[in-house]
This record gives structure tokens, C-alpha cells and sequence, in this order.
């Protein structure tokens, strides 16, 4: 007896295994019961189980599964055997598989989060004010004022640093569109050149973000003589240069995600430009539209697809924004964004808060959804016409 | 066609659009000049320049190139991540082509709410995934043998994620086939399964071609998930690439360099050859609202 039971603790699969296995065992049964009252047999439910059994185990669960663990209290090193039992209670020579233990909080994850949240909004708030009134360049204040007067980046909790400089991603990085389609209608001619030089500008969506991450450090180097060294004197930046500079930094980390993105929204726009429609655009230069008049009122409207896709895959991009972000100035110099800070909490090196890493991307998930909601519904409305 | 041909415009308004062309390139590509310049120094220019910088190199010596062809640990990487992109294609694309032709051509209910479950779980910002599916790969397997830290992990996971993806796209291409085709087919005796082999298949090859190379591109790239999933040495190329220049090729500006150019190699290499695949497949979906 304890010779088979041996063997079963050495190959034996775990009991999360063993529900996985019976899932897809009921599901192929399910398909041959059931599948012989429709028209088309099994072959439905088996042509679509596996990409929706392995789509729903890995991404849809562990949505509720995030949820879930940001009510609670997890930490990295408190383990406990996946079947409950405490690993102290364990006989001697007993085995059993060690998970996080998960004790039940409440709410208390969220609250962490929003802590000092009116704090910080006034503070925001503050900085704004002194950006949009110009305060600093009042002639009558003194040097002393002045510094006092010029908006810096505000002191806030971390969570409300990394979700002031979310939404500054949000925004910041739509930018990539307009310069994209500009770059996709200077581009879209058939001369020799302009398709040998297509090919220059996609490319940049192929390159890993790492690799990105590296070109722009490279790109924005302090160096005596690095290229854009006589930008950072003039603005007095000095040896910091933009990713040494607070707030700055978080915006040199958006211009670098540009890069692949610009090159996204022109592979996109040219596509949705081949596709224009020649004799609106006749017809609309009959009617005496030119220039930009005639892009505005006749080219734009029919680009709408390609402009949705890129909206689409730029707000993604700036919700999950994470490598560019961890690679260059890993949260430092006031970048830290959302995602970040949810590895930061989980696995930095004082972290190991899972429940709070948890709660930080419910948040990040929840902010998403809004969007997914929009962008969902769209397509849907596109597919069934 | 928009904007006109340029040879029918004005003389002024060439020259005038060209030397914006050129303009245009030339900042757009001043990154990538400054890595390929900075990878072909001498570890002593290097040196002395202590920096990335737009000098020539003088001479043209990739010392920084040598450095990694011995680095073994980059290389073993380089392993790891084909070991780990080529069977997440297989995955993928595979289950995501016999979904994605039940989605588009069978009619049944709830089939608008199945498509909509894989599109919106594509979108989510991934990061949500990561605890919940760090303690499954902890408690999955057989014995004392779990996926969590090994190969197996990033598979799994990948395969699962771009899954969404691949069904999204296979779906909206095999809508667009003709229907009549598998009617024919079926009129003859065929079961869903030959229909599937010997219709759907054969029509498929542009579209698995250019899904295939997407995501190879993405998981190649990927660099958040081997940072979750994996410890110690078994990284994935991007994640080891970062490794490195954190460590011991730190301030060595050429070897960082040739580093980043060798991790962007296999895609771009797919991209320059398989160009009009990668772009179709890109572009799916912008043509037609």
C-alpha cells in the first residue's frame, strides 16, 4: 500500500492537475453525448474546446483569480500546501505541494492604495495651477520665489505617482497616431524610393522593447558630445539628462515607446490609405475641396477603420506599458508607472506582497475595462454587418 | 489614390517633397544609426569616449560582436527562447485556426459572445494574469515536478495569451471565404473534419503564414513573463539581454550594442524577407470597417 502510494507522490499529478485532466476528459465526453442530437456532430464543441479551454484556464480565471487574491493577504514567503493543510501539521517525510497562503482582509489592499488619495489630488492640483497660470515668470518675484513659483513634478504616495504618470502614458502616447498617419500620406507614393523607404519606417514595430530600451538609453546618453547633449544644457537638464530629471524621465520613456508605435499606426494608415475611395476624392475636388480641407472632410473619414485599430492598440500599449519603463530607469525619477508597481509590490526587493501586486493590477485591469467595453462593442457592430 | 502622384505635381512642390523624405528618414532612423555605429567600435574607442556617440568608428573593429559570439549564457538563451516561441506558434496557431473556423462559419447561439470573450481577453493589460497564473504553474505537474521556473511555464502561458489573438485573426479571415465552398462540400458527404482538412486548410496557408510570423514576433519579444515565470539562469533572450548589460557588460557600450542587434535579428530578418505576409497579417481588418 505505501509502495503505490510512494509512486503517486513521486509521478502522481497534482490535484489542480487532476481537475484539469477530468475538465478536458468531461468536455470530449460532453462533445460525443451531446454532439449526437446536432447536425454537425462533436466536431463543434472538439474544433473549439482547446483554444477556449487553454484561453479560459490561463487568461479569463485569472482575472476572477486577481480579484479574488486582492481581497486578501498574500505574501511570497508564507506557504502552505495547495490542499489546505498547514505545512506545520505535516508528518514526518510527508510531502505536499506549497503555495501562498491566502488570509481574507477586506478591503484593506484598496485602501492602502487610495491612501492620501485627496492629498495627492491637491497637490496635483497645485502644480497644475502654478503650469497654467505662469506664476514663475511674474518679473516682480524674486529668484527665491520664482524657484518656489515653478511647477515640478508634486510629491505624491506611489500609487498616485504611478497613476498620475498612467494617465500622462494614456495621453502622452495617443501622439504616435497623428505623427504616424502623417509619416503613412508622405509615404504613400509608388516611386522606387518611397517603397524602398517604407520598409525603413516599419520595422521598429519588429524590435523587441528591450532593444528599444537600449537604443533611446543610447539615444539619450549624458555623455560629453552624446547627441542630444546641447538639448539638455539648454534646458538645463545638464548631466541628468531627461531620464535623470523627475517627471522628465517619464516622459523620455513615451517618446521612446513612439518609436514602434509610430511605425504600427504608418503600416496601419497606409493599408487603410490604399483603400481610399478615388472618386470621392474626385468628386470632392469637383465640389472645390483642397489641401487640407479636402484631407479633413474626404481622406480622414474613410481612414476611420485604421484610425480605431490604432487607437485600439495605443491605449493597450500605454495601460500595459511595463518594459520600457523597467529597463530604463527601472520606477526611478518619478516614472514609475501602474504595472511597474505592481511588480515592484510583488517581486521587488521589498516586496513579495502579492495581494497588494494583486490589487494594483485589479485597479490597472479596471481602468482597462472601460476601454475594452468601447472598443468590444465596436467590434462586434463591424463583425455582424 | 491619396495624395496624387508626385511626378504630377509642381516643380516646386517635388524638390519641396523630397527633401522632406529624405529629412524625415534621416531623423527617424538617427537611433538606429547611433546603435549600429556604436556597435562596430573598438572597445578602446569605446573607452575613451565613454559614451554613445556620433563619431566614425576609426577603426571599423566589433570587439563588441566577439564579446557576445563567446558569451555563453547569451547563447543558451538565444536556445531557450526558440525552444519556447516555436512550439507557443504551434499552440496558438493551431487551436486558434479550429476555433476560428467554428466562429466564422458555423451559426449557433452565444457564437458573437465566444468571439467577443477571446477579442476582450486579448485586451486585458496582461499584467492582471500574473499571480493567479504564477500559482497555478506553482501547483501544477506531476510528482514533485511543476512548470513554474522551467521552459514549460512560458510555453503554456504564451500558448494560452496569444491564443485570443490568433482566434481573433482566423476568425476574421475565414469569414471572408467563400461559403459556398464548404456547402459544396458538405452537399458531397463531407464531415466537418474533411471539410476543415481539405477546404479550409489548403485556403489558409497565406494567413498561418503571416499569423505565424506575428507571433513569433511577440513572444520572441516578450520580456515581462520570463522576468514572472522563470529564476535563475533560464531566460529568455530580451530578459537576458538586460541581464547583462545591468552586470558584467556594464559601460560597455559596443557590447550592449551588438547585444540589441542580435536579439532584434530573427524578426527582423522574418520581417525583411516575408514583409508583404507580415504586413497583410498586421492589417487585417484596417481596410474594411
Amino acid at each position: 500500500m505505501s509502495f503505490f502510494s510512494d509512486i503517486w507522490q513521486a509521478i502522481g499529478p497534482s490535484s489542480l492537475t487532476l481537475w484539469l485532466i477530468g475538465l478536458v476528459a468531461a468536455t470530449v465526453a460532453v462533445a460525443f453525448l451531446v454532439g449526437r442530437f446536432f447536425r454537425y456532430g462533436p466536431a463543434r464543441i472538439l474544433f473549439l474546446a482547446p483554444a477556449f479551454l487553454l484561453f479560459s484556464v490561463f487568461v479569463l480565471y485569472p482575472i476572477a483569480g486577481s480579484t479574488w487574491m486582492s481581497l486578501h493577504d498574500v505574501r511570497a514567503d508564507r506557504m502552505i500546501c495547495s490542499d489546505g493543510r498547514e505545512i506545520a501539521s505535516l508528518e514526518e517525510g510527508e510531502k505536499c505541494r506549497r503555495v501562498q497562503k491566502m488570509e481574507f482582509v477586506g478591503l484593506a489592499n484598496y485602501k492602502r492604495f487610495f491612501a492620501k488619495t485627496p492629498r495627492n489630488i491637491e497637490r496635483m492640483g497645485k502644480e497644475v495651477g502654478k503650469l497654467v497660470t505662469f506664476q514663475y515668470l511674474n518679473p516682480t518675484l524674486t529668484e527665491k520665489e520664482r524657484k518656489k513659483a515653478k511647477p515640478s513634478y508634486p510629491r505624491l504616495t506611489d500609487a498616485g505617482e504611478a497613476l498620475l504618470n498612467n494617465v500622462i502614458w494614456l495621453i502622452m502616447f495617443q501622439i504616435a497616431i497623428p505623427i504616424g498617419l502623417a509619416l503613412a500620406v508622405l509615404l504613400n507614393q509608388n516611386h522606387f524610393a518611397t517603397r524602398l523607404m517604407k520598409p525603413m519606417f516599419f520595422f521598429p514595430f519588429v524590435l523587441s522593447p528591450t532593444v528599444i530600451a537600449f537604443l533611446f538609453q543610447f539615444f539619450y546618453n549624458t555623455s560629453d558630445g552624446s547627441p542630444l547633449m546641447w538639448f539638455f544644457n539648454a534646458v538645463g537638464w545638464g548631466k541628468d539628462g531627461i531620464l535623470g530629471t523627475n517627471g522628465w524621465s517619464n516622459i523620455g520613456i513615451i517618446i521612446a515607446a513612439w518609436y514602434p508605435q509610430i511605425a504600427y499606426c504608418v503600416i496601419i494608415y497606409l493599408a487603410g490609405l490604399t483603400a481610399i475611395n478615388a472618386e470621392l476624392i474626385e468628386a470632392g475636388k469637383l465640389d472645390g475641396a483642397e489641401g487640407f480641407t479636402l484631407f479633413q472632410k474626404i481622406v480622414l473619414p474613410q481612414l476611420w477603420p485604421a484610425t480605431f485599430i490604432c487607437v485600439v492598440v495605443t491605449t493597450i500599449g500605454a495601460l500595459r506599458s511595463f518594459d520600457l519603463v523597467h529597463v530604463m530607469t527601472v520606477g526611478g525619477q518619478k516614472s514609475e508607472v501602474l504595472a511597474r508597481l505592481m511588480y515592484e509590490v510583488g517581486f521587488g526587493e521589498n516586496g513579495g506582497n502579492y495581494g497588494y501586486g494583486a490589487t494594483i493590477s485589479v485597479i490597472l485591469f479596471l481602468i482597462m475595462l472601460v476601454f475594452i467595453v468601447f472598443f468590444v462593442t465596436n467590434m462586434i457592430r463591424q463583425a455582424d454587418d | 489614390m491619396y495624395p496624387s502622384p508626385e511626378n504630377t505635381w509642381r516643380p516646386g512642390a517635388r524638390t519641396f517633397y523630397w527633401s522632406c523624405v529624405v529629412a524625415v528618414t534621416l531623423v527617424w532612423l538617427t537611433p538606429i544609426f547611433l546603435l549600429l555605429l556604436t556597435a562596430l567600435k573598438s572597445n578602446e574607442q569605446i573607452n575613451a569616449e565613454q559614451g554613445a556617440k556620433f563619431t566614425m568608428p576609426a577603426p571599423v573593429f566589433p570587439e563588441g560582436f566577439m564579446t557576445i559570439l563567446t558569451d555563453v549564457p547569451f547563447w543558451s538563451s538565444m536556445m531557450y527562447s526558440f525552444m519556447v516561441v516555436l512550439p507557443v506558434v504551434a499552440i496558438a496557431v493551431g487551436f486558434a485556426t479550429l476555433a476560428g473556423y467554428v466562429l466564422a462559419k458555423h451559426k449557433f447561439l452565444g457564437r458573437t459572445w465566444l468571439f467577443a470573450i477571446f477579442v476582450a481577453g486579448n485586451f486585458v493589460p496582461f499584467q492582471v494574469l500574473t499571480f493567479p497564473v504564477l500559482r497555478m504553474m506553482q501547483d501544477l505537474g506531476f510528482g514533485d515536478w511543476s512548470p513554474y521556473n522551467s521552459l514549460w511555464a512560458l510555453i503554456i502561458f504564451h500558448g494560452a495569451f496569444q491564443t485570443g489573438f490568433c482566434v481573433f485573426f482566423m476568425r476574421n479571415f475565414i469569414a471572408a471565404l467563400p461559403t459556398e465552398l464548404i456547402e459544396a462540400a458538405r452537399i458531397e458527404g463531407a464531415n466537418e473534419f474533411q471539410v476543415f482538412s481539405k477546404i479550409i486548410l489548403p485556403l489558409l496557408r497565406p494567413a498561418l503564414a503571416a499569423l505565424g510570423l506575428l507571433i513569433f514576433t511577440f513572444v520572441w519579444n516578450d520580456f515581462y513573463w520570463s522576468l514572472v515565470l522563470t529564476q535563475g539562469d533560464l531566460m529568455l533572450v530580451p530578459r537576458q539581454l538586460v541581464n547583462l548589460a545591468s552586470g558584467q557588460w556594464q559601460n560597455r557600450w559596443n557590447v550592449m550594442a551588438g547585444g540589441s542587434i542580435i536579439v532584434a535579428l530573427p524578426p527582423l530578418v522574418f520581417f525583411f524577407f516575408l514583409q508583404r505576409q507580415f504586413v497583410s497579417g498586421l492589417t487585417l481588418g484596417a481596410q474594411k470597417g
